[in-house]
């Protein structure tokens, strides 16, 4: 088959605009990491859906989520489910609500807090991870005490503050030129210092978000797993099939002179 | 076009063809209709397409069954496809690769065009149905992409109807037809649900039709871009033309397996294609208070999006969208040469052409970008080269495309 140079250097372009537009990612700021999570790892996700029944369900709901699901893809079994899990009232068969009634949020909080069933779909996984691991001492926030480098002026207080502690935001001052060519000062974050320490280490407090955020990852798509399991299946079907056709094709092509 | 076909088999077969010409049929399509032997693989791709649109015609009939259209329901429905629907994960993921494959297979199938003259006399009315079904794909897709009723649909729905805005006097009428409110809302929604599920389908039908009866009218061209009719043996038939079944079907059967793979690894494995196929900010509800950091189209439409953009005034914007969209039905006039191929055209032609394919993959990566200063001013950079090419392809392609070409088709048996 005779293939054109033109043909080539089209093909070749279509690849580079593809690769283009996943190098869309760059101008991370310092602080952020990447949460590195697994979503394969099942005692992750099962460490995360306790951790986030236990500190997080309080006010987030998962609306699009059973527990049932839950019990029945993390392999947990019902009872452990009912005795670990479910809310005290609620069925197994039942969306995750959460327990604060919503009038409630918004007096305290002065909005809702969003349901987080799509929230590893919408933000991403690194967003959350960075989210969790960002509080700061910041007195200059009057209703919560911290703030974070994330979502600056968050309405959510740092409820892991006994887990994680409250650690302190070191800033230095930067110098850049101004639209205008003067010279302007910027705060800019340097590193955290540990300020008030909680039940847990540094690498401990950032293996309980993981589990977290790879649990909210799993909430996204439930069906992620199963989803890649049957991929390979069919991939390989796929693969024998054009095989086969292949073949086919060679055989009746012979008489094409 | 074949000849009368004498109708072979037992009693059933007679009975039947007596009354439905289903052996006629399938020699003047398949067995009787010669196409060129020399095609390369630049040739699958309109089958690929029809494989696509069948695929999204199932999905669809399929996605329909779970999804409600209306303000308050369709998030909900979708999510409850994803979780609750048994494979509802996979019928979604399906259609909605689909619809970036149909995309990726109708721009493969016009590079084919382009680099091969495919739009030249005698095709000048197929490339033009062809033209009608990609203007019709786009319209099928827009709104297919507002059905999930995420923030993008609503943010992506809100620019793109307001593009009609700038039409002189009409235009804030026209949006409002449209819209079907003063704002897009619930009634937007179900207007669009209605013309995705029946109006746009049948029309595609029916252009696909068209598409087929027109090629087959013509015949196909090929990679020399010379025609297989000129050169008829003893018995009548093209010398360098091949009974489209069994050869090509068995052929685009290969390439349905390698798509279809390729395909399914998206499918299984990265179905939001890292949030080109399906954004990010589509999965939080649509929010008319909250505008999503940037809205970008899906990846499909973001060429004509980045010169939208680019320009500062609304209206030439808009002007200007429009005519990029629509000088593509011009090719077959604007190409002067005499030679189809641009394998044999000049240095000149392939480059004019090579900055074409750059230009439009440069804009298609930008309307990706956010509205920032440097990408902007990429975009109208590359504005004035976008359509340099239908300027100067007239005069380029009048001059050096004008050279010797073969007698036969360039084909060597493997």
């Amino acid at each position: 088959m005779r293939t054109n140079k033109l043909s080539v250097v089209g093909a070749a372009a279509l690849l580079l605009g593809a690769g283009g537009a996943f190098a869309n990612e760059g101008g991370r700021a310092g602080w952020e990491r990447q949460a590195e999570n697994e979503v394969a790892d099942l005692p992750s996700l099962q460490r995360g859906a306790r951790n986030f029944m236990a500190y997080c369900s309080g006010c987030h709901s998962l609306k699009y989520m059973r527990y049932s699901r839950l019990g029945s893809d993390l392999k947990i079994s019902d009872a452990a489910l009912a005795q670990l899990l479910v809310r005290p009232g609620d069925k197994p068969t039942d969306y995750i609500k959460a327990s604060m009634p919503a009038s409630d949020a918004q007096d305290w909080f002065g909005k809702q807090p969003p349901d987080l069933s799509l929230v590893a779909r919408s933000r991403g996984p690194d967003w959350i991870f960075n989210f969790l691991t960002t509080f700061y001492a910041d007195p200059a926030s009057r209703q919560t005490g911290v703030n974070n480098l994330q979502l600056p002026g968050t309405a959510m207080p740092h409820i892991l503050a006994s887990v994680q502690g409250v650690q302190q935001a070191v800033w230095k001052d930067e110098e850049s030129k101004g639209q205008d060519g003067k010279p302007v000062t910027t705060k800019v974050f340097e590193k955290f210092e540990p300020g008030v320490t909680g039940s847990m280490t540094p690498e401990q407090y950032d293996e309980f978000a993981r589990d977290i955020v790879n649990f909210l990852q799993y909430v996204g798509d439930p069906a992620q797993l199963e989803r890649q399991g049957l991929g390979i299946w069919v991939v390989l079907f796929l693969l024998m099939f054009t095989g086969i056709a292949y073949m086919l094709k060679k055989e009746y092509w012979k008489d094409v002179r | 076009m074949g000849a009368v076909v004498e109708s072979k088999g037992g009693a059933f077969r007679t009975w039947l063809n007596k009354r439905l010409p289903v052996d006629q049929f399938v020699a003047d399509q398949l067995t009787g209709y010669y196409a060129p032997k020399n095609f390369n693989i630049w040739y699958f791709f309109g089958s690929l397409a029809l494989l696509v649109f069948v695929m999204q015609i199932v999905t669809g009939i399929f996605v329909t069954m779970h999804y409600k259209p209306g303000e308050a329901t369709a998030f909900n429905s979708v999510e409850y496809l994803m979780r609750e629907v048994p494979y509802g994960w996979l019928l979604r993921y399906l259609h909605s690769t689909g619809a970036s494959a149909f995309f990726v297979v109708v721009y493969l199938h016009m590079t084919r065009a382009l680099l091969y003259g495919s739009y030249k006399a005698p095709r000048e009315l197929l490339w033009i149905i062809g033209m009608l079904i990609y203007f019709a794909l786009m319209a099928e897709a827009f709104m297919g992409y507002v059905l999930p009723w995420g923030n993008m649909s609503f943010w992506g729905a809100q620019v793109i109807i307001n593009i009609f805005n700038t039409i002189p006097g009409i235009g804030p009428d026209l949006v409002e037809w449209i819209r079907g409110d003063y704002a897009v809302a619930d009634s937007t929604l179900n207007r669009f649900f209605s013309l995705h599920v029946i109006a746009m389908p049948f029309l595609l039908a029916l252009l696909i039709m068209l598409h087929l009866v027109a090629l087959r009218q013509v015949g196909s061209g090929n990679p020399d871009g010379i025609e297989i009719k000129e050169k008829l043996g003893a018995d009548g038939k093209p010398l360098d033309g091949i009974p489209f079944h069994p050869y090509y079907t068995l052929k685009d059967i290969v390439g349905v397996g390698v798509f279809l793979t390729l395909f399914a690894i998206v499918v299984f494995f990265a179905p939001t294609f890292g949030g080109l196929f399906l954004e990010h900010p589509n999965f939080e509800p649509a929010n008319p208070m909250s505008t999503p950091d940037h809205i970008a189209p899906t990846w499909y439409f973001t060429p004509y999006y980045a010169i939208l953009r680019a320009i500062p005034d609304q209206r030439l914007g808009a002007l200007a969208f429009a005519c990029s969209v629509l000088a593509f039905v011009f090719l077959p006039w604007l190409d002067r040469a005499k030679n189809k191929s641009i394998r044999y055209r000049g240095m000149a032609s392939k480059l004019l052409l090579g900055m074409f394919f750059v230009v439009f993959l440069t804009l298609m990566w930008l309307g990706l970008q956010p509205a920032e200063p440097a990408y902007v001013l990429m975009a109208r950079i590359c504005i004035p080269l976008y359509f340099a090419f239908f300027i100067l392809l007239p005069f380029v392609s009048k001059a050096d495309g004008n050279g010797p070409v073969p007698d036969r088709v360039t084909y060597h048996a493997h």
